[in-house]
Parts: structure tokens; sequence; C-alpha cells
């Protein structure tokens, strides 16, 4: 039987993930120091781990509410309040499996076939398959390190079409560390506005921002509404393999998202749920025990790298350096498979972000300082054999 | 420079060198190096020591509590019954506490006749102490903030690459 016949078109065309390939390379190697990794190096806290116990040990081991716990979606209101000064109550709240499952629902709910969804490039892996899949079609606007990878009401206003239905943001961002500002926002709200386009958020590394105060799109009254804010646990608690996450949005909207999420995942697991309450309600210092040991680990590397040549901007949040490779004359994928093969270390190719990301590897800094450090010292070795 | 963050980064970890705690902290190297003597002669940093799980070595090692009730001294206080306790070299930590004893010394010796020997012969007999208590500690589980089970290397169970 012909395989290729049944299938679904757009799953079979989906390209391959360029993390993947490089995950398979780095994996066959031995000894491999890997500066690769899209996860917290921290434990999950261990007051949630015991929270999650705890509710397991009294048998809290039933399904939950679809749209998740109510105490949950309660406490993500007030930690939104709290943190971010944004309204929001329990009713336009969807706890979901992963910040992922949020954004395949937004997409899915929003997206009907031949619907503009424009995203920003290099962006994260998911995205770009996720619009496919929803049916849409997907308009890339190119990001610029001259611009430290923001996005310019310029270059919005010039990607909207009549079929524009939505942008997909990703502030901070994986995997540049581009930040929007408050300011930044001002000069793109007005265009969203008039041209009532929806705007999904990613808002996963919020927690992770240095020089300045985080601010959601959402904070912006006028365009409140047109927001859905997907945000989840993974990056600011270290609770990546729990797979929680949770939407924000218009309460039509929400409830249109729940009927898929009702029949697709039923609900969120409920462990992780208890364990998620904790977080919300009494983990506020262990975030910024976290924000400080990244922000220290990023100005190492930073540092670190420019002193080595390869010119790399000060990314304001998340995890990421995000380093520009071209004066080794090498493409990104040469660079990162020939400094794997010659130093066993591994980083991710820009390319893995799309095309936008020839001419940079992502580096993580969810590694200690040693870690770092004896990676980076491999890289300079490198690096000076082939700018010779 | 931002002090706190400066002693946040070596309590951990005190072989961090000065060139890592500037990239670190975005300052020159001089202003760290400055700034570590200064701390120093304020004694706000004590020292730089390693911390040992001496229950893994073939070395005899005994640690002990040694709970004392002591009388205070006109103009003293308790300060200088301390003192003569915590100039031993045995006693490696030394409070003052409220409730029911005045002093909690932690002693660290070879063995359990040597810090028997040492709290009958030396510290019950001082001027000024009222009493003893001695508790032997039978495991360490955990001291400054670190575990000393074998299981705490978790970041092995990341994959190497992931988005």
């Amino acid at each position: 039987m012909d395989f290729t016949k049944v299938v679904n078109k757009t799953v079979k065309e989906i390209k391959p993930s360029g993390i993947r390939k490089f995950f398979d390379l780095a994996n066959q190697m031995e000894g491999v120091i890997s500066l690769g990794v899209g996860e917290p190096d921290f434990a999950t806290p261990w007051s949630i781990r015991e929270a999650a116990m705890y509710s397991i040990e009294k048998g809290k081991t039933f399904y939950t509410a679809n749209r998740g716990l109510l105490e949950l979606r309660e406490e993500i209101c007030h930690y939104q309040k709290r943190r971010f000064n944004l309204d929001y109550k329990p009713e336009q709240c969807i706890v979901t499996v992963g910040g992922s499952e949020a954004i395949d629902l937004a997409l899915r709910t929003l997206v009907e076939p031949g619907d503009e969804v424009i995203l920003l490039q290099p962006s994260y892996v998911a995205y770009t398959p996720g619009v496919e899949l929803a049916g849409g079609v997907v308009k890339n606007i190119i990001l610029t390190e001259e611009n430290e990878f923001k996005l310019t009401p310029e270059l919005l206003e010039a990607a909207i079409t009549d079929k524009t239905k939505a942008i997909l943001l990703n502030y901070p961002s994986n995997p540049t560390g581009g930040f929007m500002t408050r300011e930044d926002y001002a000069k793109i709200v007005p265009i969203i506005k008039e041209h009532e386009i929806m705007v999904i958020t990613d808002e996963i590394y919020a927690e992770l921002s240095y020089e300045h105060q985080f601010c959601s799109i959402a904070a912006f009254d006028e365009i409140k509404d047109q927001v859905i804010l997907v945000s989840g646990f993974s990056k600011a608690y270290a609770m990546t393999g729990w797979r929680l996450g949770y939407v924000l949005g218009n309460e039509y909207i929400i409830k249109l998202m729940n009927k898929i999420h009702q029949y697709v995942i039923m609900c969120a697991p409920t462990a992780a749920q208890y364990g998620a309450i904790e977080a919300m309600r009494n983990c506020d210092h262990e975030i910024e025990k976290m924000r400080q040991a990244y922000l220290l680990r990023r100005n190492f590397l930073v540092k670190t790298f420019n002193e080595m040549g390869l010119k790399t901007f000060t990314p304001q949040g998340a995890f990421y350096v995000f380093p520009n490779i071209t004066s080794t004359g090498l493409t990104s994928e040469q660079f990162c498979e020939e400094l794997l093969k010659d130093q066993l270390v591994a980083c991710v190719p820009g390319t893995a972000f799309g095309e936008a990301g020839e001419g940079f590897i992502r580096v993580s800094y969810a590694y200690s300082i040693e870690q770092l450090k004896e990676a980076t010292k491999k890289i300079k070795i490198f690096v000076e054999k082939r700018t010779k | 420079m931002d002090e706190k963050l400066l002693l946040s980064l070596i309590e951990n970890n005190a072989r961090l060198e000065v060139t890592d705690l500037a990239a670190a902290l975005n300052e020159s190297e001089e202003n760290v190096q400055e700034t570590l003597k200064k701390l120093e002669d304020k004694n706000v940093i004590c020292g730089y020591h390693t911390l040992i799980n001496w229950d893994k070595t073939n070395t005899d090692h005994v640690v002990a509590l040694i709970q004392i009730t002591a009388n205070p001294e006109r103009e003293y206080g308790y300060d200088r019954i301390a003192k003569k306790i915590y100039q031993f070299p045995e006693v490696d930590t030394m409070y003052l506490l409220s409730g029911s004893y005045e002093f909690l010394a932690v002693i660290q010796g070879k063995t359990m006749q040597e810090v028997a020997h040492f709290v009958g012969s030396k510290l019950a007999c001082l001027e000024g102490v009222a009493g003893t208590a001695t508790l032997f500690v039978l495991k360490q589980y955990k001291r400054m903030g670190i575990c000393f089970d074998d299981d705490k290397k978790d970041d092995n169970e990341r994959l190497l690459v992931t988005p």
C-alpha cells in the first residue's frame, strides 16, 4: 500500500525540524557539551513538586473542568494582575497542555483556509507548521539584527493585506532574545487597531526580562480584546516537563477555543495543575532567583562572544544569545556542524528557526557559568582557526 | 557595583575567577578585585571554604551538637563566656540562642571518644558553663544549601538539543 497517498497532504509537506536533525547528529557523538537546550537547567522548585505529590496522595487524580481548576484560573488572574497589571477573569482563561497547545487552539479558532497569519522571522519552530495545519498562509516579516529583532510599524504596515487574519508575536523571543518595550508596542498598536487584526502573543518568557520591565501588548486597552495571550509555567518556574500553559483573551474567543480543547484534550493534567497553584501563589521569589542567575550568565556570554569576534547584541529577555557568525565565512549550518565535529560543542543553527536565521547561531544560557566558560573556550578555539 | 550580586555569585562558587565575575557583572576586573578586597577587609567575606562530605572518605570524622547552658556576666553578658568556648579549635560553629539553653556549639572530632573527652575535660569545666548536653550526628543530609545525596545532578536528564 502506498501510504504517501493516504496521508494528509499538509502534514506530509511540513518540513522536518532543523532542531531534530541537529539533535540526531549531536546524539550520535560522545562527550558533547551542549548549549542547544531550550529549557531551564533548574529543577522545579521543591514546594511545587511537593504540592503536586500531595494532590496525588490525596487522591486528586480525576479530570478537572475542561478549562482547568477554577482555583488555578483565579490564581492565574491574580498573578497577571500582580506581575503585569493585566485584568482578566477566570472565564477568560483556559489551562492548556503547555503554551504549545494554546497557540494551536488560537490558530485553529481564528484561521480559515487562505487566511494570512503574520509571523516574525526568525521564529520559534512551531509557528509555521501551526499556521499551515490550521489551513492558513504564512506571511513572514524578516526582523533584523540592526533593529535588535524588534517589530517596527513600517514592517508591520507592509505585511498587512486584505487577507491578514492575525499576527503571532513572541517577545521576549526564542531564538533571538529580542524584546519589545511599552514604547515599541505603542508604535504598532494603532496599526493593529485600524486593520482589526488579531494578535496571538506568546509570552512564555515574560518573567525573564532584564533591563526593562516586561510589558504585554494586552496592556493596551484599545486592542485588549484583539489579543490572545499565551503563557505558561515552563520557563518562569522551570516546569517544562509538566506540560502546563494557559491562554487568556476575550470571553467569546476563549469559549470557542474551549470547544476544540474539550474534545481534543479534555483537560490539562490534574497533578500539574495543583503544582501550578502553588507556583502562582507562593513562588515569585523563585522566579527572581532564576532571573538573576540568567542575567549574570547572559552578561558573561555577550562579553565572551563579542571578545572572540562574533558580534552579539545584548538580548533583553529569554535565555538565548544570537551571535552573528558571518565573519567566519561559514553558513549557520556549516558552523554548527563543524563546531560539533571539531570541538564537540552543540549550538543550534539560526536556520533551524527559518531562513532569516542564516548568519546566526542560537546559544542557550540555561547552563551554569562554569559550563558556559568551558564551552565558549572551545568555541573560541574553533573561531580562531576559522578566521585565520 | 552591586555588591550583593557579587556575593550571591561567589557564595555558591568561590572558584569563579575574577575575569568571569567581571563578565557576569558587566564590570571591570580591577573593580571586582577592589570590591572583593574591601569585602574581605570588612569581614563580610570571611573565607573561601570547600564543602566536603567526610562520610564519603575513609576518614574518622564525627560531628556533635552541644547544647550549653551558661551564666551571663555583669558587663559582658554572654559574650565573654562564648569567646572562651569558641576559641577552641574543636568548635566549628557556635550560636547564642533564645530558648531553654544558651549556646549551640558544633564540634568536629575524629572519634566519639575524642569529642566526649573535649566536652568533659574542657568545655564543661569552664567557669560560667552550667551544663552541657551532647548530641552526636548520625548522618548529614544537607549542609549550606547543598544536599549530600547522589541523585542531585539532574541536568543530564535534559535532551541535548531542544527547541
